[in-house]
């Protein structure tokens, strides 16, 4: 009686009954969990650990994980190398500008979309839709052939630009956000605005922007944060094809980091080894530790930001 | 009853023709006004950034352009880049194919592996902050070449695993053409994950649209938690598996890692005679519409596919409406019969077995 009623238990505690889930299906949950989890961070860790490797504890083979001392030096020099302050001070200007440009233009043109009728709605949709599956490259050439009939090229306002006037990189998905957004406030709260007398900008600015507060959350972020990770389009507009300029980003940086750093290597004084892998792993974490500590600080904001805004009612 | 119907149809009709001559209102025609105020900025955008480039485009991709002191010298050839492209490119045809199948396997790869992580997301478990944390990494650092960078130098791949073993056991089954990409799928296993941080967000805030007592009562009416999954679940997150599978498929294509792109950039600015801004141009165009076609493909796939129970709804409607045909057939003819026979029977010429003849 006794055992049956043990074995009645064990049962219910490996497969769960109606209203608890069993142990075993938590346990496998927990496993993938963690082990898909591993596989996420690993190249992490990787980049970590093999950064602050000396040469001697990469060549050493009984060495995998853990270095056998604390060596800061290969950030030191892949600092150096990358010109890390700088680019740094230009990687936030170059993500920040458009950013703000784009929160203006797609908030205003989302509104529109979801508050408004007027003829030729569904083209301007089809538009925004098709420009978002369009490759970047079919614009690419005539638009720097453009950008350098203006005379912006290798200029930041490469970038601010089209950022303006809501053809900003990525600026589909902005606009669709914020279209998602403003459709959902109430349009009986508009209406009362009208009513006590404001005109529709009036009502834009003061009820519709002040209560999208979590769409310019997410939609900053986001920005930010493809605009920083963008190196195809930043080489071409902003950095230049042969680095004629100024402008740089970490990114770019970390893609021409062989080139930039023989070249610091020729006139470093002393102490410059030759290009390793820790050197390299400290360069790559290097240019994304910014993003890394954004993240951490608002981590909470990229979380929800979907679920906030609603991207996916569609 | 037909005659009322008709009727409606017929004022149906006039009030359509009427609401076509009538104008909008004022109140309307303002909204309209204001509306289009507020698009201007869009309006210039895409005149200027988009239609211009895209036109233009099309034109360069016709030309060969050789760029010299006094300006841009424009010399027609027709489709002459094009077929120089498809003919005579070493590496376009090589890169696009490529491209066309590891973008064909590793798609469905992302987006269910998205999907089982977000479902595991969605369960009651400890520490969902922390895991979530981890999950959404990739969507801040994936960029081109930190992850050139991650793969030259091995850690895109994690050494625990034994690729080589999976790829030789892939190759000594599938033909080679199939199983090369297979393998290099599977051999960037951690980039290929990585690129599912977007997905995991999109399909998290899905699942927890779903009404929670749909589940309950699938519970009580004795469904298990798979029945639940293909039921309940996964027509509940059609729209997102296409918005996913578009987004993942836009985004390998606007990646910088991709080296069609990069074969872009390369022969926009080379030197030589016959390459150059027409030749890219070319070589875009040629790209574009490969992504568009392959958007639209899986579009078409994910799309067609309808409800399970609209299906059984529309098929039941069919049949029944195939079945009052037949009836009312059978009652019209039946009518006709005994209507002939009565007239046959007064003129007084008819025995039981002539009824069906008629001819004479």
């Amino acid at each position: 009686m006794r055992e049956r009623f043990t074995r009645e238990k064990i049962h219910r505690f490996m497969f769960g009954s109606k209203d608890r889930e069993g142990f075993l299906k938590q346990f496998v949950v927990y496993a993938l969990l963690i082990c898909i989890g591993f596989i996420y961070v690993y190249p992490i860790l990787h980049m970590v650990s093999s950064s602050l490797m000396t040469l001697d504890d990469l060549l050493d083979s009984s060495i995998k994980w853990l270095p056998s001392s604390l060596n800061f030096s290969n950030y030191e020099q892949a600092a150096k190398s990358m010109d890390f302050w700088n680019a740094l001070w230009q990687s936030i200007v170059i993500a920040g500008v458009p950013t703000i440009c784009n929160l203006i233009s797609c908030s205003v043109t989302g509104y529109a979309l979801a508050r408004y009728d007027f003829p030729g709605k569904k083209i301007v949709f089809g538009v925004i839709i098709l420009s978002f599956v369009l490759p970047s490259q079919i614009t690419m050439i005539p638009t720097y052939v453009l950008y350098s009939n203006l005379g912006i090229l290798n200029t930041i306002w490469a970038f601010i630009l089209p950022a303006m006037f809501a053809q900003g990189f990525k600026a589909p998905i902005f606009i669709l956000i914020f279209w998602q957004f403003f459709r959902q406030i109430p349009k009986a709260l508009i209406e009362a605005s009208r009513i006590d007398g404001a005109g529709h900008f009036r009502s834009f600015f003061r009820i519709a922007l002040p209560s999208a507060k979590p769409a310019f959350i997410t939609v900053a972020l986001f920005s930010f944060v493809w605009y920083w990770n963008e190196s195809y389009l930043t080489e071409l507009y902003v950095h230049g094809v042969y680095g004629q300029t100024e402008w740089t980003t970490l990114v770019v940086q970390l893609d021409n980091f062989a080139a930039n750093f023989s070249s610091y290597q020729q006139t470093a004084t002393a102490g410059a080894t030759n290009l390793n892998e820790s050197i390299n792993m400290s360069g790559t974490l290097l240019s994304i530790l910014p993003l890394l500590i954004l993240y951490f600080v608002l981590q909470r904001h990229f979380v929800e930001s979907i679920d906030r805004t609603g991207i996916t009612g569609e | 009853m037909a005659e009322t119907k008709k009727q409606t149809r017929a004022e149906k009709k006039a009030l359509k023709e009427r609401m076509k001559h009538l104008r909008s209102g004022k109140l309307e025609k303002r909204y309209a006004r204001t509306g289009f105020i507020f698009m201007i900025p869009w309006f210039i955008g895409a005149a200027v950034f988009l239609a211009y480039p895209l036109g233009s485009s099309f034109w360069y991709a016709l030309n060969n352009i050789r760029i010299t002191p006094l300006g841009r010298i424009f010399n027609f050839v027709g489709h002459g880049n094009f077929t120089q492209i498809l003919i005579q490119d070493p590496d376009f045809m090589v890169y696009l194919v490529d491209y066309l199948t590891s973008t064909i396997i590793s798609v469905p790869i992302i987006v269910v592996f998205a999907l089982l992580i977000a479902m595991m997301l969605n369960m009651k478990i400890k520490g969902k902050g922390f895991f979530r944390l981890i999950f959404f990494l990739p969507v801040i650092i994936v960029s081109g070449p930190i992850l050139g960078m991650l793969n030259s130098q091995g850690a895109g791949s994690v050494s625990a695993i034994d690729t080589a073993a999976l790829s030789g056991a892939i190759g000594s089954v599938l033909p080679e053409i199939i199983a090369k990409p297979i393998s290099d799928v599977f051999s960037n296993m951690i980039t290929t994950l990585w690129y599912s941080g977007v997905q995991i967000l999109i399909f998290l805030s899905g699942l927890q649209k779903i009404d929670k007592s749909m589940y309950e009562a699938a519970k009580i009416d004795g469904g298990s938690g798979w029945e639940c999954f293909w039921k309940i679940t996964l027509p509940n997150l059609r729209s997102m598996i296409l918005l996913n599978t578009i987004y993942t498929v836009v985004f390998i294509s606007n990646n910088s890692e991709n080296p069609i792109i990069g074969l872009i950039k390369d022969s926009m600015f080379s030197g030589t005679k016959e390459k150059g801004y027409g030749y890219a141009s070319a070589m875009a165009w040629l790209y574009s519409v490969v992504v568009l076609i392959l958007v639209g493909l899986f579009a078409l796939l994910l799309m067609t596919r309808k409800d399970q129970y609209e299906k059984q709804v529309k098929r039941a409607m069919k049949a029944r409406k195939r079945e009052t045909r037949n009836k009312k057939r059978i009652e019209r003819r039946n009518r006709r019969n005994a209507r002939r026979i009565e007239q046959q029977r007064a003129k007084g010429r008819i025995t039981s077995h002539t009824t069906k003849r008629d001819d004479y």
